[in-house]
């Protein structure tokens, strides 16, 4: 089978089908890791999912990424880091609406521990000393991104063939027989449609629409600091705005520490296609945000800052599975900005799918026909 | 010639001169130490860039030693800030 896309989920779905005995290339037409993978946080999350399908292949996916964890050295190779997650809110309204949110999360099989404002310092000893209270997420882990991509291809033993563009589908009849890149042919049984914020495109060349588009996010990195931030902490507003359609900037403060030292804070969604010039604009607010959790940060140096485009459709649901509009063609792509987190998942449910296994998940919410064909 | 202090020693200077290049004139090519592997670190890029060269000056932490203009009577220190 041949893989399009050499990101953190298209290294998921390559690692998953050769562990199911397929013979798996993967081309990427960048480097490895180098499209919305590279330009991610790399968070695990299920703390900022309302229930639904998504949510349940959040939880599916942490349970996987910790088996990954497991494996031999694999968990130290990516940064995984299980510390949990604390969203803090400001208000008591805040504190309610996590309440109610964390009732529907749990009977989804998320564990959710709600936290008094009085032990919120027990969790971040540096948080603000003024917010209501929040919940707790033991679930929510952290992995670096590209390293996760690097190593389950690695892990995969995939061949990988970087630098490489798909510009065609290989057809006899309506059926997808492999692609046709700018090196040449590559037959296959299966190709899947790993390319991400860029998987519309490789699906029309294959005649099919899958409507996705880019969700601009900026991150801001801290100069390393010794160990301030222990989990990843964000304020309540992020769920509503990772929700949201609204098209102008939205941002709420995510904000963790790697093992690097470097602090990391996101996130700012804003649709404007693919546009890199720097937003001063977002990069402000994402700082004030950020110190309003942690004062600590307001005398610390951001030492740079990053962008990428984050892979949406209509729904806010990836597209995973095969495509019956063109037999032999599958998807994985428009995880949106939870891509590190599903991919396990994804790369899970799609070999079962080649295998003709019986999958975990219902796949039938994430079906790639089911958007209307001239919107 | 002007001089600051840097580890208690004096350092000369130029006017004008960053920090990072009075240290290295003098000799001294480090001043702290990779976090995991401790190895030695000073200036690498020398424009602003890599946070390589990070020094704490007049008590202020994590300035990088190769943008900041030296001044009479500077104390300067090396290795990273305290948790």
């Amino acid at each position: 089978m041949v893989i399009v896309g050499g990101g953190v989920v298209g290294a998921a779905c390559a690692y998953y089908a050769a562990r199911a005995g397929l013979t798996v290339t993967v081309v990427e037409r960048g480097a490895v890791a180098g499209g919305t993978t590279g330009a991610g946080e790399g968070n695990l999350l299920v703390s900022d999912k309302e229930p639904g399908p998504e949510l349940d292949l959040a939880v599916l996916s942490s349970a996987r990424w910790a088996e990954l964890a497991a494996e031999d050295g694999l968990g130290a190779a990516v940064e995984y880091e299980p510390k949990g997650g604390l969203v803090v809110a400001e208000t008591e309204e805040g504190v309610a609406g996590l309440a109610g949110l964390a009732v529907e999360q749990r009977a989804a099989g998320v564990d959710a521990v709600e936290v008094p404002a009085a032990e919120l310092t027990g969790y971040e000893p540096h948080l603000a000393p003024d917010l209501a209270g929040g919940m707790f997420y033991p679930q929510d882990a952290q992995v670096q991104p590209m390293l996760a991509a690097a190593h389950l291809l690695r892990a995969s033993g995939a061949e990988v063939r970087t630098g490489v563009t798909v510009t065609g589908m290989l057809r006899s009849g309506d059926r997808v027989t492999g692609v046709r890149t700018d090196r040449g042919d590559l037959a296959a049984g299966a190709v899947v449609n790993a390319a991400g914020t860029w998987g519309g495109e490789v699906a029309a060349l294959a005649g099919v629409t899958v409507p996705i588009l880019p969700r601009r996010g900026f991150i801001l990195v801290t100069e390393p600091l010794p160990p301030l931030i222990r989990h990843k902490v964000y304020a309540a507003e992020y769920v509503a705005n990772v929700a949201s359609d609204d098209e102008g900037l939205e941002s709420s403060a995510v904000v963790e520490g790697t093992p690097a030292g470097t602090i990391l804070i996101g996130a700012s969604r804003e649709r404007v296609g693919f546009d890199r010039t720097l937003s001063m604009a977002a990069l402000r607010r994402l700082a004030r945000q950020a110190i309003r959790l942690f004062p600590a940060l307001g005398d610390v140096a951001a030492i740079r800052a990053y962008c990428g485009f984050r892979p949406y459709c209509p729904d806010h649901l990836p597209v995973i599975g095969p495509d019956p509009r063109a037999e032999g063609l599958l998807h994985a792509c428009g995880h949106e900005g939870a891509g590190i987190g599903l991919a396990a998942a994804t790369g899970h449910l799609l070999a079962q799918s080649l295998t003709g296994a019986p999958p975990d998940l219902d796949l039938h919410p994430f079906r790639p026909d089911r958007f209307p064909e001239h919107p | 010639m002007s001089q600051f202090v840097f580890e208690g020693r004096p350092v000369p200077f130029e006017p004008g001169q960053s920090i990072g290049a009075a240290l290295t004139a003098a000799g001294i090519r480090s001043w702290r130490t990779t976090r995991f592997g401790g190895r030695p670190r000073g200036l690498y890029c020398g424009i602003g860039v890599c946070f390589d060269c990070l020094v704490t000056v007049n008590d202020r932490p994590s300035l990088r030693a190769c943008m900041v203009e030296a001044r009479e009577g500077d104390t300067v220190e090396g290795g990273d800030r305290d948790a």
